[in-house]
């Protein structure tokens, strides 16, 4: 009699052990989830102002005629295709990051830079074009977290990820111009001076 | 923004990751963000406004030496206090597996979180029992950053996922020293080569392969040999009139290598490889030393192909001694490598260097969005929170 009681507590508590390592996996999934749709959401944000920059400096007349309507047509195509699927996104913004790559070479943005409104321009498409980069690798890494937290037998057997699709990667080429790594583009939104601190140094 | 960071060691005791969030807190109010440091701290006496003093630190054997952190119910406390309070932009935690006040932070925090792996831990500590109870607390971290190729590496192959690289930022104006070496002659050429003689891959052996060629275009010539390990035996293989012309410093210290590289006309880099990001050669600019390197990807990268310093084929003891002997017979050759190398050297100041962290923060975090404090996994939160009918 004693021995099925001590059967019965101890299926009870394997039950409820298993029940909160559930909940707590299906509270991990949940919280990937979240963190790949904001990181989403980040690099939807910096891809737009890529793209917004890019529109600027070919309506600019800063570029020759020939790449600037390259950059237009390259931007519009990535501007537009916001609400298609992520495929056809993926391939227009990897697009703009061709054409840029080819309008942007050393020489052209030395020119762009000697004019008086190129260099903030140049700055803010080398800021938004490395947070594109940046925020594409934070996407990623959590999309790869939470594949593997997912596909492990567990969680895929109890579903706990619910209905959620499968998350994808986001694929899609974001080298930023070659000659706006190799100029010395200025910096903006930053200010040049240094505090006193800065060279005494926080500890001496 | 207002950043919170937390060092995990410390913040008394000298080292690594604490001066690399030391100099990180500087040049972000540098540009205007606000800073909040929670760290170890023995003494509170000394602390500059931004530290935050996160408890004694006791000390822990852990990663192969004795560590200084905090752990423990008051610790967690204040962790809590303080990201609450904080009102934080984006949480920064350095050396996210150092079971300190890192760790706590991870998992008292929710929101923008951007954590900085410094150095590379061996894949046992990695996988051991500990980590799996740190892994809820890892997922946390939106953005992830890596000091170097090695820290980066550790992370991708034992923990999965990806980094991005941020090497540290050189404080140029630490080498901005004005005083020379004594017991060099003004009056004579000289070369200096630094770095461990026992190491291949630092390549003296390229240099002292190449010194009777140098030594009979420049007779005069003086050559210095700084870095720990003894480096005897391949010296005594040289010629004797070109050992006459070498002085071994054995290892000096870091003020003395600032006035090594004013006291000399070239250095030598004739590195083998090994060399990721030639923050030596970032160093030497600093220091406005004329700078003689091989060729390796990383070394052309901060002599920006050529134009602030000169280069030779790796390996290449006649093409070293080609470029030496060229560098030490024109003083005009010399000024402008150094002028050039005056101002290439500000895009490896750590007050360029931010920019690249202040470009993660801004790509894990949506606009208007706060760290908070996260209640998951404590009952005790959850009863009082839900006390107060949710509020906070």
């Amino acid at each position: 009699m004693s021995g099925a009681w001590l059967l019965v507590i101890a299926a009870v508590v394997l039950l409820a052990v298993f029940g909160l390592y559930l909940s707590m996996t299906a509270g991990r999934i949940d919280h990937l989830h979240r963190r790949i749709d904001t990181t989403q959401l980040a690099l939807d944000s910096h891809l737009l102002r890529r793209s917004a920059v890019s529109t600027e400096l070919a309506t600019s007349l800063l570029l020759d005629p020939a790449s600037s309507l390259l950059l237009a047509e390259a931007a519009h195509q990535a501007r537009t295709s916001v609400d298609a699927d992520a495929q056809e996104r993926t391939q227009a913004e990897s697009a703009l990051t061709a054409t840029l790559g080819a309008v942007l070479t050393p020489e052209d943005v030395d020119e762009v830079l000697d004019s008086p409104e190129g260099p903030l321009m140049l700055a803010e498409l080398a800021a938004a074009c490395r947070r594109v980069q940046l925020s594409r690798t934070f996407l990623n890494d959590a999309v790869r977290a939470c594949r593997q937290l997912r596909s492990q037998r567990i969680a895929a057997a109890f579903r706990l990820a619910g209905h959620t699709p499968w998350p994808q990667s986001w694929e899609m080429d974001d080298t930023v111009p070659e000659g706006l790594i190799s100029r010395d583009i200025p910096r903006m939104g930053t200010s040049n001076e240094r505090p006193a601190s800065w060279d005494a140094g926080p500890d001496e | 923004m207002r950043v919170g960071l937390v060092c995990p060691y410390a913040w008394d005791v000298p080292g690594g990751v604490r001066s690399h969030v030391a100099d990180l807190a500087v040049a972000l109010q540098a540009h205007g963000h606000d800073v909040s440091v929670l760290a170890p701290v023995e003494d509170a006496e000394t602390l500059p406004p931004w530290v935050v003093d996160g408890g004694r630190p006791i000390a822990v054997r852990y990663n192969g030496s004795i560590a200084r952190l905090s752990i423990g119910v008051s610790a967690t406390r204040k962790v809590r206090g303080w990201i609450r309070s904080g009102d934080f932009d984006v949480l920064h935690v350095h050396e996210p597996v150092a079971p300190s006040l890192s760790l706590l932070a991870l998992w008292a925090a929710r929101g923008p979180i951007v954590a900085t792996w410094h150095s590379s831990h061996d894949r046992s500590r990695i996988l051991s029992a500990g980590y799996a109870v740190a892994q809820t607390a890892m997922e946390k971290v939106r953005g992830r950053i890596a000091v170097s190729e090695e820290a980066r590496r550790t992370l991708v192959t034992h923990v999965g996922g990806d980094a991005v690289l941020i090497p540290n930022g050189v404080r140029v104006s630490a080498f901005a020293s004005r005083e020379r070496l004594p017991g060099v002659d003004p009056a004579r050429p000289a070369l200096l080569f630094l770095g461990r003689v026992d190491e291949p891959r630092k390549g003296l052996a390229v240099l002292l392969a190449s010194l009777p060629t140098i030594v009979e275009a420049v007779p005069d010539v003086q050559v210095l040999i700084a870095g720990p390990g003894s480096a005897d035996d391949s010296l005594a293989e040289l010629p004797e009139e070109v050992r006459a012309r070498i002085t071994v410093l054995g290892r000096i210290s870091d003020e003395d290598k600032v006035r090594a590289l004013r006291s000399v006309d070239v250095y030598v880099a004739p590195h083998t490889g090994g060399e990721s990001f030639g923050i030596v050669l970032v160093e030497a600019l600093a220091a406005q030393a004329a700078v003689v390197a091989s060729d390796l990807p990383a070394f052309r990268r901060v002599l920006d192909d050529g134009a602030c310093g000169m280069l030779f084929p790796n390996q290449d003891e006649q093409g070293l001694a080609d470029q030496v002997v060229l560098a030490l017979g024109d003083a005009g050759l010399r000024a402008r490598m150094v002028a050039a190398g005056d101002a290439r050297v500000r895009i490896f100041d750590w007050d360029r260097v931010v920019d690249d962290v202040i470009a993660v923060y801004d790509s894990v975090r949506l606009p208007e969005e706060k760290v908070t404090e996260d209640l998951r996994g404590q009952i005790v939160g959850r009863l009082s929170r839900s006390g107060r009918g949710g509020g906070g």
